[in-house]
């Protein structure tokens, strides 16, 4: 019982921050604009509004996060090549689509499984370098980071083909009938996943283990090569959704354009969650609450007319002041505050005991 | 009995990439022939490559302290940018002092950045990776705040400079119509090799770079022994800051225009070529001399790919992913076999004596 209640006390620490900067988020949008956060039924039967696109837009890199936080917890480092492995599994998804001809609800679950097959395959390269060949992930995923969007070219060739099919809309935008964009579902769908992953399986305690000290969890029994190539195959499937999810988007694979930078948003979704970069404990909810953050950041300054290629310098002075607010000389600094109010506050009514 | 001093890793490291260069150059020259047996190819990889020269040179001094800096791409936009914009805006008749404040300005941007960043880093500890990515961020943005449209440089006095050549006429080669062509080395160039011997003094002759080797192999010894760990790598950021400034003039005076996409993703290349040179990213192992040749080697790539029949941006990225996957294997195997023979080594020594 007790162990229970200190470990879920120190969730909501870690998890503190990241609310905090979300509700100022929401504050000031209220306060400076009360209609932004108003959803309205399109005449498509399509739920429209500020909110809606936040959290519709921010499904790629939320569910990037995802896979993100069990790399970061159990590596030490992060993958910043998923930008270019979500465009080549994009690729992959319109290559089978095309080689299958028509495109059919099979053709499509055929293409997501062979899509997430080799984004598996791309990231256990990324795996094996870091778990086997011990290199620091960063680096080992540099290579693919530089050459993984001539890796897609190569596959999908030049032309851009269009995937005209209600099937890609559905998946893409909206299923007919349903007001909710699907790749929300998808998101869900993930977070669903990974929680009864965590919940019936070991990996969140062997992942920690792992990160926190490799050789002690070793020589516990813990196989960390096996536990850091498994965080990488979670991060392959992760990628893959999300490259669909992009193709879907827009229906045609464009290599140079998906998912671009999304690996940076996707670490400093972790680092604003509240997750240590350097491994150990995890929460993936902090990841997908720093995800939503930094889209609600976006969306918010498009909202006050900020120029699309300057949001980025107003973003990065948000990330900073988050994280400064995280970082631990800030914490240690107000505790101490804390404590000596406690304790004049305690000395006080001390002394009124005392009278 | 004397022994023979073995190599240390990163000697050994740094002659593998070295190794490679030459014999990379060496097979260019072979079968490609052409440009490659002039020695102006060689400057002209100089000279293209300066900044990318200055910046492997801030990223070596970050990362053997155990940090990383990627924002030096973003800074080298942003110098450029408001550099451009400066000579532009500038009056044309006093022409000396226009550059220097243009100087000025890029020192001061990059030495801002630095400064920012650092005291972020060190004194607040916070994750390098996070504050140098902001720090991308904030230039990138500032820099297309300045113009989101090209900025050429229409600045007489500076175009002049720009035109300023070093002529090395012995290296030179003979044109078809019978003139001696000297070779030619660009001041960008020149500047680089400076900075490339000072970052090399200051990192093994100066309090300061011993302390960051010290910080970078091992912080909780580096605080043992004395040494202001938080002093130290916050003047690392400094140093990186005031190196990538610089390599915005350089880059100017390369190419004197302003892009909002200058120098985009430049902090990989220089993350790479700093690898192939035998750095190790986590910290206390490295060298500037060898990231100068990890630069040599990836420009030299991607000259290779343009003159021979695969020309295609797309074979010089995988050319160069391929590179780089190569020499990182290259470096996790030498240091593993390494390791286990030291650590067999002291088995036996420890055999002998029991």
């Amino acid at each position: 019982m007790n162990a229970k209640k200190t470990r879920k006390a120190g969730g909501i620490g870690q998890l503190m921050i990241p609310l905090i900067a979300l509700g100022v988020l929401i504050l000031f949008n209220l306060i400076r604009d009360p209609g932004f956060f108003s959803i309205s039924l399109s005449n498509t039967g399509v739920l429209t509004g500020n909110l809606v696109s936040v959290i519709d837009s921010a499904s790629e890199l939320a569910i990037i996060a995802m896979g993100m936080t069990l790399v970061t917890a159990s590596c030490g480092g992060q993958d910043i090549s998923v930008g270019a492995v979500g465009a080549i599994a994009g690729s992959i998804f319109v290559c089978t689509l095309q080689a299958m001809g028509r495109i059919t609800i099979w053709s499509v679950i055929l293409g997501i499984i062979f899509c997430i097959g080799v984004a598996i395959m791309f990231c256990c390269f990324n795996g094996t370098l870091v778990s086997v060949f011990k290199i620091q992930p960063m680096i080992a995923t540099l290579i693919l980071f530089s050459c993984g969007r001539s890796i897609a070219y190569w596959f999908s060739g030049s032309a851009t083909p269009q995937l005209s099919s209600p099937i890609i809309v559905a998946m893409g935008i909206t299923i007919p009938g349903i007001p909710v964009p699907t790749p929300i579902f998808a998101v869900v769908l993930m977070g669903i996943l990974l929680s009864l992953v965590f919940r019936f399986t070991n990996l969140r305690l062997y992942t920690q283990s792992v990160g926190i000290n490799q050789g002690a969890a070793r020589l516990n029994g813990i196989n960390p090569v096996m536990i850091k190539m498994l965080s990488f195959v979670i991060l392959g499937v992760c990628v893959a959704i999300a490259g669909v999810i992009g193709v879907s988007r827009i229906g045609q694979i464009a290599h140079q354009t998906l998912l671009v930078e999304i690996e940076m948003d996707a670490i400093l979704a972790v680092a604003i969650g509240g997750n240590s970069l350097g491994g150990g404990r995890f929460r993936v909810v902090g990841s997908v609450i720093g995800a939503y953050i930094i889209k609600m950041l976006t969306i918010t300054l498009y909202a006050m007319s900020v120029a699309p290629a300057n949001v980025k310098a107003y973003k990065a002075i948000v990330i900073i002041l988050i994280v400064l607010a995280g970082s631990p000389v800030i914490r240690n600094r107000a505790a101490v505050l804390l404590n000596r109010f406690r304790i004049g506050k305690e000395t006080k009514a001390a002394a009124k005991g005392v009278n | 009995m004397k022994r023979r001093e073995p190599l240390t890793n990163t000697q050994l490291l740094m002659t593998i990439a070295i190794g490679i260069f030459i014999g990379m150059y060496a097979l260019a020259m072979a079968f490609l022939g052409g440009g490659f047996l002039k020695a102006q190819q060689f400057f002209d990889i100089l000279n293209d490559n300066s900044f990318l020269i200055l910046l492997g040179c801030a990223l070596t001094i970050v990362m053997i302290g155990g940090g990383i800096n990627i924002s030096v791409g973003g800074v080298v936009g942003l110098t450029v940018m408001a550099c451009a914009l400066y000579l532009n805006g500038t009056n044309i008749e006093n022409s000396t002092l226009s550059i220097s404040v243009t100087l000025l300005l890029a020192l001061g941007i990059g030495l801002a950045f630095g400064i920012g960043q650092g005291f972020l880093i060190s004194y607040m500890e916070i994750q390098p990776f996070i504050v140098t990515l902001a720090g991308m961020f904030l230039a990138r943005g500032l820099t297309t705040m300045l113009s989101i449209y090209p900025v050429k440089v229409t600045h007489e006095g500076f175009k002049e400079l720009v035109k300023q050549k070093l002529q090395i006429p012995f290296l030179g080669y003979i044109a078809k119509n019978g003139n001696l062509i000297p070779a030619k080395l660009e001041i960008g160039a020149i500047v680089a090799l400076v900075m490339l011997i000072l970052t090399w003094y200051l990192l093994k002759h100066v309090k300061l770079g011993r302390d960051i080797y010290a910080l970078g192999g091992n912080q909780q010894s580096a605080l043992m022994l004395g040494i202001n760990v938080k002093r130290s790598r916050f003047l690392s950021y400094v140093i990186s800051g005031f190196l990538s400034g610089l390599a915005g003039f350089v880059y100017l005076l390369h190419m004197p225009a302003g892009k909002a996409d200058t120098a985009n993703a430049s902090e990989m290349d220089a993350i790479a070529a700093s690898i192939i040179g035998g750095t190790l990213l986590t910290g206390g192992v490295g060298n500037v001399f060898g990231t100068f040749f990890g630069v040599l080697i990836l420009a030299t790539i991607k000259k290779i790919i343009v003159l021979s029949p695969l020309n295609d941006s797309w074979w010089q990225d995988m050319a160069s992913g391929a590179m780089l996957g190569f020499f990182i294997l290259l470096q996790s195997i030498v240091l593993s076999t390494r390791e286990k023979r030291k650590i067999k080594a002291a088995d036996k020594a420890a055999l002998q004596k029991g």
